[in-house]
């Protein structure tokens, strides 16, 4: 499906006044109305709608903690770690540039030189209780490993609970299996989203 | 007065009281699933296969709650109130013969507590009186919305007593007699005998009524939904106000009754078959109660009277005219 055919905005052609009379001032008209409105049968169109409805059976309902509505892949939930797809390795290089853009200062960071001389994290935990979701974290990220995911239930009894770096991680497992998701990220489009354009008239 | 007779008449009186009570809360039950589904939705899906238990969670809920009389009502009448509701409405109950007679280990059972001659006097008479339930449960509340729900109700009631009324009155002038079984009796014949053919009338203009004194939807405006209250039922809670619910849903069950009883043939010659066409009927009635809860906005009270003072009232009184006409040449 191409957007071309939503160029053309014009939609005068399709638009059209709606015919009310103009309202009775005497006792004959206003009788008539009366009547017209109550053998019209307008209360049965009523009746016949909900009824097919009802027999139709389209229910809407998600029945939420059993069945669970798809998220867009640029859905900002709770943090991931990555690992890079050859090696299995963690992707994060303890930069801390996640840690010096986060506006509500809710990633702590820890790090030390490894026995291969790199650079790695020892520490690492977000506060979700503090955190806004903002994504700038996912966006100043160089090597793509820390993203959002979108695992959104994360309710929990305090106001501060926090998101360990091993619980963000993908499991080395996950990984062999292809099951790593890459983050989309902030211009990402739904899939199938051109099918849902609609004309937004500029005239009438 | 004989024992046997006694007993009998309690036991019926028990039946109908449990049953009805039972189907009150079921019928909310239905309400919520009808509803529901009219609006692509599920309704009560998660206590109980598919809901059903829903019903006793509510009732257990309703029981338990804190009985809480706010201050500034004046307790009395506002402890008494529900309980006119409620009790108006098995009353009425007394004179409506729900199944025809039939024989239980050679013994002869007459499914209606009181065969009374007066039978639909009787019934439109105490569902009057359950008008006195929201009246004085709004002005014994200390709450101005309360207070003008109550109001609004009383017009209402009063307003459609007299349509129930005339619009019965053709009716009773062909049958002759206010005893529901003499109605039965008359349209024993088949469709073809139904009152409905000869009083298409009288029979839209006692539906509507019946709306009106049960207070559903089109004329729902006793307790006014769009104030986000309950009318006469803000300050009520827990059992209190399960009363004032189940008073309202026993009465539309019990109307639904009266409906066929009058109109459409009730259980026709006594048999089986047409005691289970009563039933059906009876289920339409109640179905159609919350088909237009669906469908139907609700009217302003001024359109309400103006309905019933303007149109209504003229139209039963000429067909009252017309039927004693035909009646006398």
């Amino acid at each position: 499906m191409k957007n071309e055919q939503f160029n053309n905005r014009d939609v005068s052609d399709s638009y059209f006044l709606v015919d009310i009379p103009d309202y009775p001032t005497d006792g004959w008209g206003k009788f008539t109305r009366v009547v017209k409105r109550t053998f019209r049968g307008e209360l049965f169109v009523g009746l016949w709608v909900v009824l097919r409805e009802m027999i139709k059976f389209d229910i809407h309902t998600v029945q939420y903690p059993l069945e669970k509505m798809p998220i867009g892949p640029r859905y900002r939930a709770v943090h991931e770690m990555k690992r890079l797809w050859e090696s299995g390795t963690e992707r994060c290089i303890g930069c801390g540039l996640c840690e010096k853009i986060c506006i509500s200062n809710c990633i702590q960071m820890d790090t030390k030189i490894d026995e291969n001389s790199r650079k790695e994290v020892s520490e690492y935990s977000i506060n979700l209780g503090r955190c806004i979701f903002c994504g700038y974290c996912a966006e100043v990220c160089p090597e793509l490993a820390i993203t959002h995911g979108g695992r959104y239930e994360n309710g929990s009894e305090q106001r501060e609970h926090f998101v360990m770096y091993e619980d963000m991680l993908t499991p080395i497992d996950a990984l062999k299996a292809g099951k790593q998701l890459e983050f989309e990220g902030f211009g990402a489009i739904t899939p199938h989203e051109d099918e849902r354009v609609k004309k937004t008239p500029l005239s009438y | 007065m004989d024992t046997a007779y006694l007993i009998e008449t309690i036991i019926k009186v028990v039946v109908v009281l449990l049953i009805f009570s039972a189907l009150a809360g079921i019928g909310t039950y239905f309400e919520r699933k009808v509803l529901a589904f009219m609006q692509r939705r599920l309704g009560p899906m998660y206590v109980g296969p598919f809901g059903l238990l829903q019903v006793a969670a509510d009732g257990v809920k309703l029981f338990t709650k804190e009985d809480i009389v706010p201050t500034n009502v004046v307790a009395k009448v506002f402890k008494i109130a529900p309980v006119i509701t409620a009790a108006t409405a098995f009353m009425a109950a007394a004179a409506i013969p729900f199944l025809p007679q039939f024989t239980l280990f050679g013994y002869t059972v007459h499914p209606i507590v009181a065969d009374i001659n007066i039978g639909i006097l009787y019934i439109l008479g105490i569902m009057g009186i359950g008008l006195y339930g929201p009246l004085l449960g709004g002005m014994a509340s200390a709450n101005k919305f309360s207070l003008l729900s109550a109001a609004r109700t009383a017009a209402v009631f009063i307003s459609y007593e007299v349509v129930t009324g005339l619009s019965l009155l053709a009716p009773i002038m062909m049958v002759g007699s206010l005893s529901l079984i003499d109605f039965n009796e008359y349209q024993a014949g088949g469709i073809g005998d139904w009152i409905i053919w000869s009083q298409p009338v009288a029979f839209v203009l006692f539906w509507i009524a019946a709306f009106a004194e049960t207070g559903r939807t089109p004329f729902h405006l006793i307790a006014n939904d769009h104030e986000i209250i309950d009318g006469f039922g803000t300050e009520y809670s827990g059992m209190r106000w399960g009363l004032f619910f189940i008073g309202e849903y026993a009465n539309m069950f019990f109307i639904s009754f009266v409906i066929p009883l009058i109109f459409l043939g009730g259980y026709g010659d006594g048999s089986f078959l047409g005691a289970l066409g009563l039933l059906g009927k009876m289920a339409f009635f109640f179905f159609f109660f919350l088909w237009t809860r669906a469908a139907w906005p609700d009217v302003r009270p001024d359109q309400l009277m103006w309905l019933c003072w303007k149109v209504l009232m003229p139209l039963a009184v000429i067909n009252i005219v017309i039927t004693g006409l035909v009646m006398m040449f």
